[in-house]
C-alpha cells in the first residue's frame, strides 16, 4: 500500500506519478471505508430486522428478507444522500 | 527515502487532502443520518421496493432532523443572549 513512500528514483515525472499514486491511494482507502462502513451498518440493521428468532440455519425466508433488507438499506441511503446535499445546497444559496 | 514532493505539488496535496476530509465528513453524517431514518421510517418487513410512505418517511427525516439541529443552535444561542444582558 505505500510503495509510493519508498520510491528511490526522483525527477519531475517521478513526482507527479508519485503524487498520482498517493491521491489515488487516499481515495481508494476512503471508499472502502465508506463502503465498510454501509455494510457493517447495513448488516446490522438487516439482522435486527430479518432474523428474529434465530435458528440452527438461516431459513429461506430470513435468506430473501436479508436479500431484500440490504438493497433497500442501500436505497435509503442514496436517498437520504440526495436529500442532505440538495438541503446543503440550497442553504449555501439562501443563507437564512 | 524519495525526495520530498516541491512546494506546489505539496500546496496541491494539502488542498486534495482537505477535500477529501470534507467529502468524508459529509458521507459519515450521512451513513448516520441513514441509519437514525431508517429506525424511524423502515418498520415493516422489506419488500422490493420503497413504499410511497417509506420514501415520504426518509425524505422527511432529513428535513426534520436539519432543522431540529437548527432549532437548537438558536435555543442556545438565544439563552447566550440572555445571559448577556441579564449579566
Amino acid at each position: 500500500m505505500s510503495d509510493f513512500l519508498r520510491s528511490t528514483t526522483s525527477g519531475s515525472t517521478d513526482m507527479a506519478a508519485r503524487k498520482e499514486a498517493l491521491m489515488n491511494s487516499i481515495r481508494s482507502e476512503i471508499a472502502l471505508l465508506s463502503v465498510q462502513e454501509l455494510m457493517n451498518k447495513g448488516t446490522e440493521k438487516c439482522f435486527a430486522k430479518c432474523v428474529t428468532k434465530p435458528g440452527s440455519s438461516l431459513s429461506n425466508s430470513e435468506q430473501t428478507c436479508l436479500d431484500r433488507c440490504l438493497d433497500r438499506y442501500m436505497d435509503a441511503f442514496t436517498l437520504v444522500s440526495r436529500t442532505y446535499i440538495g438541503r446543503v445546497s440550497k442553504e449555501r444559496q439562501e443563507p437564512s | 527515502m524519495a525526495d520530498k514532493f516541491d512546494e506546489a505539488t505539496q500546496k496541491e496535496l494539502a488542498a486534495f487532502v482537505e477535500r477529501e476530509q470534507a467529502q468524508a465528513r459529509l458521507n459519515a453524517t450521512t451513513q448516520n443520518l441513514t441509519s437514525m431514518c431508517w429506525d424511524k421510517c423502515i418498520t415493516g418487513t422489506p419488500s422490493t421496493r420503497f413504499s410511497r410512505s417509506e420514501e415520504g418517511c426518509l425524505a422527511y427525516c432529513v428535513e426534520r432532523f436539519l432543522d431540529t439541529s437548527l432549532f437548537m443552535v438558536n435555543k442556545i444561542e438565544g439563552k447566550r443572549e440572555q445571559a448577556r444582558l441579564s449579566s
